[in-house]
């Protein structure tokens, strides 16, 4: 009996050149300035973090660039157990949407210079940027983020940012 | 049938490299000139659809970006073909037929230059015999044009007089990439980029994206001084194999023109979806227009040929005409894959 069904193999490579585009490359150079900016929609008002040029909410074209802080709230976070290639730090570690002073909408990040198992929702956190010579224009110039040792925030400050 | 209506029609000048923008980025303007043409809230707009495709960006589910130019929330009805945006403005025809909804936003948007087109266009053919042997874009599109040569019924002079009638027509159109004074004896004197094919010959690679808002009945009549109506719209594929056909001809073109009604009457206008000249003698011939049609008065897809958006572009550019009051009754037809594979055909009427 012949084989029941056959395998071929047909690799394909393609080369594309990415855009950047107008928004995320002025996020990108201000970040080169240890600068993180937003967009605050003209008709829900809420500030978008990385800035952008549509409002997704409203489809309408955002207003004023917003600088926020570098500081800000964990507002959900993972703990990631399990190692795979490539990984930047040794896990157990959390990974986190932080809530920058100012933005209504959570960034994604790691937090570090705190046990896993201690990362909570409320904490506060602020960003850990690496030194003038590895700055580059990603969000891998922020290292990672740790805590401030302020009081937690409480549910009811970001409970609408979830 | 219930009555569907092209009330607005808006595009991006076509470009050949949008480095500055991204996708979103240039159709969000393209976008809200198309719903503000159209005198529709935007928030009214019962559903929304859009065709483009992952393999131009090469970014899985890029067209899911796009939304931040509509902006979906209330959660909206929305579709997305992954094909040229002509067919995403079938199913928004479709869609209207159901009679539950009024108005339909669809857009199209492509950057052909993110990669190679000739080698990205290549993965739309058969994957296991064809495909593998990396045929590109033009040099499929050049096995037709030898073929319609064969054929003896057109020469190599007739693809050129099409680029130049194409780009004199393209210099009234504002939106078009390559337009000007062409004399058909000068374009014939180019080299070959794939023979039979001259560089004319060949559509251009573009960026751009386009849309179209769809309204029915007492809406579009509403909304809208003369809009273009909807009077049939149909499209038709052709074998997947390219051995199976014969490549000189559309049986797929005629069959889809029948079921719009296409051959009634005369159109005054027909925008024509052909990205090589020698396919809009194929398809002038399928359709069997008389002299007196004025086919792609906006320069077609040789004056700019944005993939996924072209073929909106043509029924976005005939409802255009309808509209101005400058067409009657005018034909918008589109393509899609190697040599005309797949075909749609629009009729539309004052």
């Amino acid at each position: 009996m012949s084989d029941p069904y056959a395998v071929v193999a047909r690799p394909v490579r393609l080369d594309y050149t990415y855009t950047a585009g107008t928004a995320s490359s002025r996020f990108l150079r201000a970040i080169m300035q240890r600068r993180l900016l937003g967009s605050r929609c003209p008709s829900c008002a809420k500030v978008y973090v990385p800035l952008r040029t549509s409002c997704p909410t409203c489809g309408v074209e955002m207003g004023e660039d917003v600088a926020v802080s570098d500081r800000g709230i964990v507002t959900t976070f993972c703990i990631v157990n399990i190692p795979f290639p490539g990984m930047a730090v040794k896990p157990p570690f959390a990974a986190a949407s932080v809530l920058l002073d100012g933005a209504d909408i959570p960034i994604f990040h790691l937090i570090q210079e705190i046990p896993a198992e201690e990362v909570r929702m409320g904490l506060r956190v602020e960003a850990v940027w690496r030194p003038d010579d590895e700055m580059e224009p990603s969000m891998e110039s922020i290292r990672h983020f740790r805590p401030t040792g302020e009081p937690d925030a409480p549910f009811e400050r970001y409970k609408d940012h979830l | 049938m219930r009555e569907v209506a092209i009330v607005a029609f808006a595009q991006t000048p076509y470009v050949r490299s949008e480095q500055e923008r991204t996708e979103t980025e240039m159709l969000a303007p393209v976008i809200r000139e198309a719903v503000g043409r159209s005198g529709i809230d935007a928030k009214a707009i019962g559903f929304t659809v859009s065709g483009s495709s992952d393999y131009l960006a090469g970014q899985p589910f890029a067209f899911v970006q796009a939304l931040d130019a509509v902006g979906a929330w209330p959660p909206i009805r929305e579709s997305h073909v992954e094909m040229d945006g002509a067919w995403a403005l079938y199913e928004a025809w479709l869609r209207l037929q159901c009679g539950d909804v009024d108005s339909a936003l669809v857009y199209a948007f492509g950057k052909s230059s993110l990669g190679d087109i000739r080698d990205v266009l290549t993965l739309q053919l058969d994957p296991y015999c064809v495909a593998p042997l990396w045929p590109d874009s033009v040099s499929v599109a050049a096995l037709q044009a030898r073929a319609l040569l064969d054929s003896g019924r057109y020469s190599e002079r007739d693809f050129a007089a099409v680029a130049a009638r194409s780009r004199r027509d393209a210099r009234a159109n504002p939106a078009a990439q390559l337009a000007g004074d062409a004399d058909a004896d000068a374009l014939f004197a180019e080299p070959y980029v794939v023979a039979p094919l001259r560089k004319h010959a060949c559509p251009p690679i573009s960026d751009g994206a386009a849309a179209v808002v769809l309204a029915a009945g007492e809406l579009a009549r509403r909304v809208c001084e003369r809009p273009a109506w909807v009077r049939g719209i149909d499209h038709r594929i052709e074998p997947h194999q390219l051995g199976m056909r014969d490549l000189t001809r559309s049986p797929s073109t005629r069959l889809a023109a029948e079921r719009a009604g296409a051959f009634d009457a005369s159109p005054d206008i027909a925008e024509l979806h052909a990205p090589f000249a020698h396919q809009e003698l194929i398809l002038r011939d399928e359709l069997a227009l008389p002299a007196g049609t004025a086919v792609n008065p906006s320069g077609g897809a040789l004056a700019a040929n944005a993939v996924m958006v072209a073929g909106l572009a043509r029924i976005g550019e005939a409802a255009q005409r309808v509209m101005a009051g400058e067409a009657r009754r005018a034909l918008a037809h589109a393509t899609s894959g190697p040599c005309l594979q797949q075909n749609l055909v629009c009729v539309l009427e004052a």
